[in-house]
């Protein structure tokens, strides 16, 4: 039973003043807050085991080294990986998309293609133009209409025999748009492309089964599933991740070096070279615990009626348009008000004590798309309320009012 | 006027504002009403690019003094461009390269200013004080 009162009692922040005004945050789409189970897991990591991993025979290495991999067998079961090794622990979404473009530089030759969409986050663009300059291979993007859903039958019409990799992402920043990734997936293969998943928006809502996808790599932050900064995922099949070379070089990624050769480490030490964010990777662990506590089913659908309840109460706003008004789509509403500036109306509504985005959202391609300088984006999460959005609904109108 | 005296005139008339929403109403206004820019001189070539908002800026010099004018697409940060002007236009470029930046926390609008609001005005000023530089050394 999904109790509102006591999720927001979780999240020690959600008491904090901002300009003097109790807190609305609706920026969970740039980072979650953390409940207090994830903070406390930080001190009690390091008042209690911390040790560097992998290394020490000594029993506090072993407390920590088994905190560690019990994380990522969490998150392997989380996502239904088939096996751990086939979960690597990152800095985040950007650093996984980085490892995996990095990777395929050795597979790629000229006359290659690589597909992204039209909503990608630039984090998974410049990735894979480094990818295309360094082999010669060529980016190609999968188009999208103007609800902000991908055109299926044009990306259909891209895919070939040169099609080696389809990087798209499961939910954009900017729009919410959900994208139907088992059907992106699916054709992908038929061509015998490779795919990477961009989760990075996905799992703050949604519970992924790379099985049941059968996606290449998913990759995603713990930062939005209430984890802490500096955290991430990289899930891959075994044998893509065997396919590719290390990213980096370093302890802990080697089997045997001598001046002459180095053999690496078996999966999935061969891509965590160094001493890794172990506090980090534990506590992302207790981040997903607490949201499957929560439970997934929950979430989605109590999120589902904050998006709209907050679409009906924004649309009431005379000249206010959304942006992305697609089928599909996450607890994101990014919206414009005719005539007025997004950047103005996040200056005033954060004078209000309502925490929104203003801006490109990181996808300067979209906001070509649409012809727009910017948007103002307001995501929800599951600790958020109607109330709040009553709040933001108010913010509004007064910054229309003070802008008109 | 020297800048200095047109920041003190500045700040005695923000210090009649009670609250933020009084300031930033006259912030409107100011954006509002002030056509900054020549519209010949909104091109790609003077445009300042922030994350949030942009900024146009073109410079020219007269008797040995310069005069600048600006245009924002951003209604708050335009607002703040014509105080910005009205700090550095008419000016000698000394004056412009030794003028300091404090007059605006004390009209309560630091964090507009602040290099992480990408919304130009930081690069404006920069911008302005280039343009100072590059006719002291030509002189």
């Amino acid at each position: 039973m999904f109790d509102i009162q006591s999720v927001r009692a979780d999240f020690p922040i959600l008491k904090e003043k901002v300009n003097g005004k109790p807190l609305v945050y609706f920026d969970n789409a740039a980072t979650a807050q953390k409940p207090k189970v994830v903070i406390d897991a930080i001190a009690t990591y390091y008042n209690t085991i911390n040790a560097n991993i992998h290394r020490g025979v000594h029993t506090l290495s072993q407390l920590a080294t088994d905190a560690y991999e019990e994380a990522r067998k969490k998150v392997q079961h989380h996502i239904n990986a088939v096996h751990d090794r086939e979960v690597l622990f990152t800095s985040g979404t950007t650093f996984g998309i980085n490892l995996v473009a990095n990777g395929f530089a050795s597979l790629l030759k000229p006359g290659d293609e690589v597909v992204v969409s039209a909503m990608e986050h630039h984090s998974n663009i410049v990735p894979w133009q480094f990818l295309c300059e360094r082999t010669g291979a060529s980016l190609r993007v999968i188009p999208m209409n103007s609800h902000g859903e991908l055109i299926l039958e044009e990306f259909d019409a891209l895919l070939n025999v040169n099609t080696k990799v389809v990087a798209v992402t499961h939910v954009s920043n900017a729009l919410g748009t959900i994208n139907p990734i088992k059907y992106i997936i699916d054709q992908a293969h038929r061509v015998g492309a490779a795919v990477l998943i961009d989760g990075a928006q996905a799992t703050p809502h949604i519970k992924p089964n790379v099985q049941e996808l059968d996606c290449d790599f998913y990759v995603f932050s713990g930062h939005k599933v209430c984890g802490p900064t500096g955290t991430g995922i990289l899930y891959g099949k075994e044998a893509w991740l065997n396919k590719l070379p290390p990213y980096q070089g370093g302890g802990e990624m080697i089997q045997t070096v001598t001046f002459e050769k180095t053999t690496y480490a078996c999966l999935p030490h061969k891509f965590e070279a160094g001493t890794p964010n172990i506090a980090g990777g534990i506590v992302l662990g207790v981040a997903l615990d607490y949201m499957n506590t929560i439970g997934f089913d929950a979430i989605g659908s109590y999120e589902h009626e904050l998006l709209l309840y907050g679409t009906e109460k924004l649309l009431e706003i005379d000249g206010l348009h959304i942006i992305g008004t697609a089928k599909e789509k996450t607890a994101v509403i990014s919206f414009n008000i005719e005539g007025i500036h997004p950047y103005d109306i996040g200056v005033i509504v954060d004078k209000l004590g309502v925490a929104v985005r203003t801006g490109h959202h990181c996808t300067q391609p979209i906001m070509d798309f649409f012809a727009i300088p910017g948007t103002v984006r307001a995501s929800f999460s599951f600790y958020n309320t109607k109330e709040e959005i009553d709040t933001l609904v108010a913010a509004v109108k007064k910054a229309k009012e003070m802008l008109s | 006027m020297t800048i200095k005296e047109i920041q003190e005139e500045i700040v005695d008339e923000f210090s009649m504002f009670d609250d933020w929403m009084q300031r930033y109403e006259y912030i409107i206004e100011l954006g509002k009403s002030l056509p900054i820019i020549d519209e010949t001189y909104q091109v790609e070539e003077n445009l300042i690019k922030g994350c949030q908002s942009r900024v146009w800026l073109h410079a020219e010099e007269k008797d040995g003094k310069l005069f600048f004018t600006a245009n924002s697409d951003a209604i708050l940060t335009k607002g703040i461009v014509a105080i910005l002007i009205r700090v550095f236009t008419n000016q000698p470029a000394k004056e412009i390269l030794d003028a300091d930046m404090g007059f605006i926390d004390e009209i309560g609008l630091k964090e507009h200013l602040s290099p992480t609001r990408a919304n130009g005005l930081v690069s404006m000023i920069k911008q302005i004080k280039m343009y100072a530089l590059a006719f002291q050394a030509r002189r």
